[in-house]
């Protein structure tokens, strides 16, 4: 009785929606828990990548000694006589990737310079987009495009039916090129925007022309951004698959001679996928191993271009 | 009367050459952004070229075969529409919700910050390496099989960076003083994200689900590795059914010697292109679309 004697007090309004927020908090928790876990996600899909290559890769080194992984000349683990030096495939990979970049860092740079210092605004946004078209066509279409056009066409017309063969590096590293090239003069272009104006006028106040502002003010003002541009570039092109399995063909190869067919790191990969090599045997993980040294290498790139990118966005921002 | 002459000679040589040299280069510079516009219209045009001629609704609507002539496209078409679909179901709602946690609600410490390095790094990690991922996680942990389903998440997982950097972008472009306004009127921060932020925002985080779509259907070697066949003569019947997708069934018929199946090839690609191209279309116009219509 006592209790109920003290009569509840009615609340002031302030109270009221003081309540109604502490329960809107309270119903709103899980969304902010929701929102938190999908962040989450990207934390735990990095730490799957690493445990899935790492687990399989422990397994392959337990049988394979590093050293002969990574000094062998011989890259045969599906023959009966296995031998597992990466060299072969590592060489095919770095070649094609530096060919392309011979090939994509002049053209790429050279465009970037024309979009941002010579062409109409006009111009640069009907240009910069078509351009940027390039880097979304479907990689297996460039491997097409290199195996029936670049090496019968050009390749085999210039040097010969007889020095290039059906699969080779060259043409691999031409379709790699063309792709990474909008990538190379985006990112330059928006280095070379992000130079202040003050820095061209005062070349042009001293009476320098524009190419003079160009090659001696501009790009090496944009130095840092470009070289982050050149070597996210390459890191694509260490990365990519689909053009040289089809245009260079899965043959281990340990040769400089871009007109031979060479395997690369992730075609060989593709090759072992497309055959069924049982889980478990050591032909298996041995696609991890080379899944490793792929992702460490990428991964080594990733991050100076990032660290190029944070640097350089410092000094004018 | 000589030195006179020489004087005057001598600067504007080199004013001669130094205005020679600035031609040349920008000569040199057109002349490098034209190869790149050439080498696409030559791609389009020679892929074109070769496979349009086998473009037809048999083509469309024909599964597979051993003979070129017959071989059609519709098991890889189907698969490619379930791949899309559902890596939109899983990626659109997860990326969106990270790029409205990192953009709207992340304290500004060291945590963010390593999430934020850590997807930029996600982006960059090639895209074979999701394959090994999704083979191992989805297909052998998860007992989903070689399946559309584990197909479907290996590439969300994939596209994902994509869409939570287009997302931050688009949210980070809704003027601060929106959310100002909307507090000041006693919403929670919650309440103004969801009925003032997100919809200003949608049409960039639009533009980049599509983007990351297309990505999605071109690419090859995830699926490849994740174990996508490369002769299916049915259509998927379900998320737990095998399937084949357009790349892997054009990437099939490359690696094939008879030079009728290049043919066959080059229609594929010509498909898959047309489909590109509509959902980048598509993009475009919706963007022009809204920036006609926002306000500020």
């Amino acid at each position: 009785m006592t209790a109920q004697a003290v009569p509840a007090r009615s609340l002031t309004l302030s109270e009221v929606a003081q309540r109604r927020r502490r329960l809107q908090r309270l119903r709103e928790a899980p969304i902010y828990l929701f929102l938190f876990a999908c962040t989450a996600l990207s934390i735990v899909t990095t730490l799957g990548i690493v445990a899935v290559l790492f687990e399989e890769t422990v397994k392959f080194f337990e049988e394979v000694s590093i050293f002969e992984f990574l000094t062998g000349t011989e890259w045969t683990p599906l023959f009966t006589e296995q031998h597992f030096g990466v060299l072969p495939l590592l060489n095919a990979t770095l070649l094609m990737a530096f060919l392309s970049l011979v090939v994509a860092v002049p053209l790429g740079l050279l465009a970037a310079i024309f979009l941002s210092e010579y062409a109409h605004p006009r111009v640069r946004t009907i240009v910069k987009p078509v351009l940027e078209i390039l880097a979304g066509v479907p990689t297996v279409v460039y491997g097409y495009f290199a195996l029936t056009f670049i090496t019968p066409e050009i390749l085999q017309l210039i040097f010969g039916k007889n020095s290039v063969s059906s699969f080779n590096a060259l043409s691999a590293s031409i379709a790699m090129g063309i792709m990474i090239l909008p990538l190379i003069s985006s990112l330059s272009e928006d280095a070379m925007r992000a130079v202040p104006q003050a820095l061209r006028e005062g070349a042009y106040g001293l009476g320098a022309n524009r190419f003079e502002v160009s090659t001696r003010v501009v790009v090496p003002a944009a130095l840092s951004g470009i070289v982050a541009a050149v070597i996210l570039a390459a890191s694509r092109a260490v990365g990519e698959t689909m053009i040289v399995t089809v245009a260079a063909g899965t043959q281990p190869n340990l040769s400089w001679n871009p007109f031979e067919a060479m395997a690369a790191m992730t075609a060989y990969i593709v090759a072992v996928s497309l055959g069924d090599t049982p889980r478990g045997t050591l032909e298996y993980s041995t696609i991890f191993a080379v899944g490793v040294m792929l992702f460490v290498t990428t991964l080594v790139m990733n991050v100076v271009a990032q660290w190029l990118l944070v640097k350089f966005r410092e000094v004018y921002d | 009367m000589s030195t006179g002459v020489m004087l005057r000679s001598g600067p504007s040589g080199r004013m001669f050459l130094r205005r020679t040299f600035g031609r040349l280069f920008f000569a040199v510079c057109v002349a490098a952004t034209a190869a790149g516009l050439l080498a696409l219209a030559v791609l389009l045009v020679s892929v074109a070229a070769d496979g349009v001629s086998r473009i037809s609704w048999d083509f469309l609507n024909s599964y597979p075969s051993r003979f070129p002539e017959q071989a059609g496209i519709k098991a890889a078409l189907a698969g490619t529409i379930w791949i899309m679909v559902l890596t939109a179901l899983f990626s659109v709602p997860v990326g969106i919700g990270a790029a409205l946690y990192l953009e709207e609600f992340a304290p500004h410490n060291w945590l963010s910050k390593a999430i934020e390095t850590n997807i930029n790094n996600l982006a960059g990690v090639p895209s074979i390496i999701y394959g090994l991922l999704g083979l191992t996680l989805f297909v052998r942990v998860m007992d989903l099989g070689r399946s559309v389903l584990a197909g479907g998440l290996t590439m969300s997982l994939l596209v994902l960076p994509i869409i939570i950097v287009a997302s931050r972008e688009g949210l980070r472009a809704v003027p601060a003083s929106i959310r100002e306004a909307s507090l000041a009127l006693g919403a929670t921060r919650w309440q103004t994200v969801r009925f003032q932020v997100l919809a200003p925002a949608m049409p960039t985080v639009l533009t980049g689900i599509i983007l990351a779509l297309s990505r999605a259907i071109g690419e090859t070697a995830p699926l490849i590795v994740l174990g996508a066949l490369t002769f299916v003569p049915f259509t998927p019947s379900g998320p737990l059914s095998a399937f084949t997708v357009l790349p892997i069934q054009v990437f099939n018929w490359i690696s094939r010697p008879q030079a009728g199946f290049q043919t066959t090839a080059a229609a594929g690609i010509i498909v898959l292109l047309a489909l590109l191209l509509t959902m980048n279309a598509f993009a475009v116009v919706l963007r022009n679309y809204f920036e006609r219509k926002r306000k500020w």
